[in-house]
């Protein structure tokens, strides 16, 4: 039995020694990606074509999860509050929920999907062929060459994109709303202002830059140390969305906490 | 000149080198031969920092590598070519904008000539006229001549070839190995060839040096190394590892 927990300790302890370690070596990547802020020659013409890919290609995707949230959110807030509460407050739940949660968290998922393994992948895929080895004895600094403008088109297109898809978002709680449960645009839009500051907005674009970081960060991270060929590459690509889902729902909570 | 004195080297528990002399003087080749898993590339990736040393010294032009910093690691790679085993090349980038990439990092150059110089190195290892093509439309030969192109693009001092006919035919061997003497010619570049590829290292350099549990075992001329009475050398020169078993 002495034995058995004395295992589980020890078991315990590696496991927290190993999370520190990766978290440290993540610490210094971002150090290394910080001070590749000075090589602009470097990084400067590639932000732009991060922004389309991370960005502008992740629109579809982004825009269909958040029109379907919106047409849930409408039917299951008329559903709930039918005979309870005035039936104009679906447009604030459909707004409030929209602005401060759904949008930015399913966004945030969505693309932790999308990006974060396509980074991964692509890192990934570029150690193992040592194409990142290339670059370091062509002079380039990696950190600056292929995080820095991942991360800076993280931490702009998130925010963007969020907030299109929780305008869509509304728009088709709207189109709900006055299509199939017979409510008014006015009635619709004033449980919409009901509710609505616009620190809600703010919140909003506080959250999802939060996750643009959390999402090429991680993805650059596990793209960088891959090890192992193939499998190698499809073990980074799970890492980041694995470990960008976990750190997004903790964000998600965290600023809940610290900003409502 | 090259230089490295008593390098040690472990990845965990594995110690692969233990105490690794070698120099490489200007203007020659040195082939580092030496079985696979030996050790061999872990030495090229010392040379340009890619690598640290556990101990010992690893020095370019009389300059520390370790000591460096950023720039002046920055200014060393810049005087040294490399050319990978699987010849690394950005798979997302024509040929062409390959060979431009190192040319970008030197201050000075213009447009114009950094697309003229790269067009002139694909001319140099007869990938003329191949610049708009992407690597996955070129053949494994091709491919080492443009990771080639690229690695003298920037007139380097020096030239490390990593298994440079490693997974070719006979023929393009035959090629590669050609190009490398033309190179030195042509460009007046130190080389350190890391191969396996007995022929290749006869045919290309000055020296050879042995690569044996993580030191030089035997350094010498190729004639040298060919008649050489270590059985160890033998052995891997003969390919013959009955005789290994008779040294354990």
């Amino acid at each position: 039995m002495a034995g058995k927990t004395l295992d589980f300790v020890g078991a315990t302890g590696r496991a927290a020694l190993r999370f520190a370690a990766t978290v440290g070596e993540w610490g210094v990547l971002m150090q290394d990606t910080i001070r590749g802020l000075r090589a602009v020659r470097i990084w400067g013409g590639l932000v732009f074509e991060q922004m389309m890919r991370i960005g502008v290609a992740s629109v579809p995707i982004a825009l269909f999860i958040a029109a379907f949230t919106g047409i849930v959110l409408a039917l299951q807030a008329s559903y709930t509050f039918t005979g309870a509460v005035p039936v104009y407050l679906v447009g604030s739940l459909v707004g409030k929920t929209m602005i401060i949660e759904l949008g930015p968290v399913l966004t945030g998922l969505a693309l932790a999907g999308r990006v974060g393994a396509s980074i991964a992948a692509e890192l990934g895929t570029m150690r193992v062929t040592e194409q990142i080895d290339a670059l370091e004895t062509m002079a380039y600094d990696p950190a600056a060459y292929l995080v820095l403008p991942r991360v800076l088109a993280g931490a702009v297109m998130f925010p963007a994109v969020t907030l299109l898809a929780s305008s869509l978002g509304i728009v088709a709680g709207w189109l709900t709303a006055i299509q199939l449960l017979e409510m008014s645009t006015p009635e619709f839009v004033r449980g919409l202002e009901t509710f609505f500051v616009p620190f809600d907005v703010v919140f909003s674009v506080i959250k999802s830059f939060s996750f643009g970081l959390t999402v090429t960060s991680l993805g650059c991270f596990f793209g960088f140390r891959t090890r192992g060929g193939a499998a190698g590459v499809g073990r980074a690509a799970t890492s980041a969305v694995v470990a960008s889902s976990m750190v997004i729902l903790v964000f998600d909570a965290f600023w809940a906490a610290v900003l409502l | 000149m090259i230089r490295l004195r008593g390098v040690h080297k472990a990845f965990g528990e594995k110690a692969v080198l233990k105490g690794f002399d070698l120099a490489v003087p200007r203007g020659g080749t040195v082939a580092l031969i030496g079985a696979s898993g030996a050790g061999k590339s872990v030495v090229l990736k010392h040379i340009v920092g890619l690598l640290a040393a556990d101990q010992g010294s690893v020095s370019v032009d009389g300059r520390e590598v370790a000591e460096l910093d950023q720039e002046a690691l920055y200014a060393l790679r810049r005087r040294v070519g490399y050319v990978f085993q699987f010849a690394a090349l950005f798979d997302s980038m024509t040929l062409a904008h390959n060979v431009e990439m190192g040319l970008r990092r030197i201050p000075g150059l213009s447009r114009r000539d950094i697309r003229r110089r790269a067009a002139e190195c694909l001319e140099l290892v007869d990938l003329g006229g191949l610049g708009d093509r992407y690597p996955a439309e070129i053949s494994g030969g091709q491919r080492k001549r443009a990771g080639i192109a690229r690695a003298i693009a920037t007139r380097p001092r020096y030239l490390l070839y990593d298994e440079p006919t490693t997974g070719l035919d006979p023929v393009t061997t035959t090629v590669i190995g050609r190009l490398i003497l033309r190179l030195r010619e042509e460009i007046g570049a130190t080389g350190l060839v890391v191969t396996h590829d007995l022929g290749t290292a006869y045919e290309v350099a000055d020296s050879m040096a042995f690569l044996h549990d993580g030191r030089v075992r035997a350094h010498g001329a190729p004639g040298e190394i060919r008649i050489s009475a270590d059985p160890v050398v033998k052995s891997f020169i003969e390919g013959a590892p009955e005789l290994m078993e008779t040294i354990a």
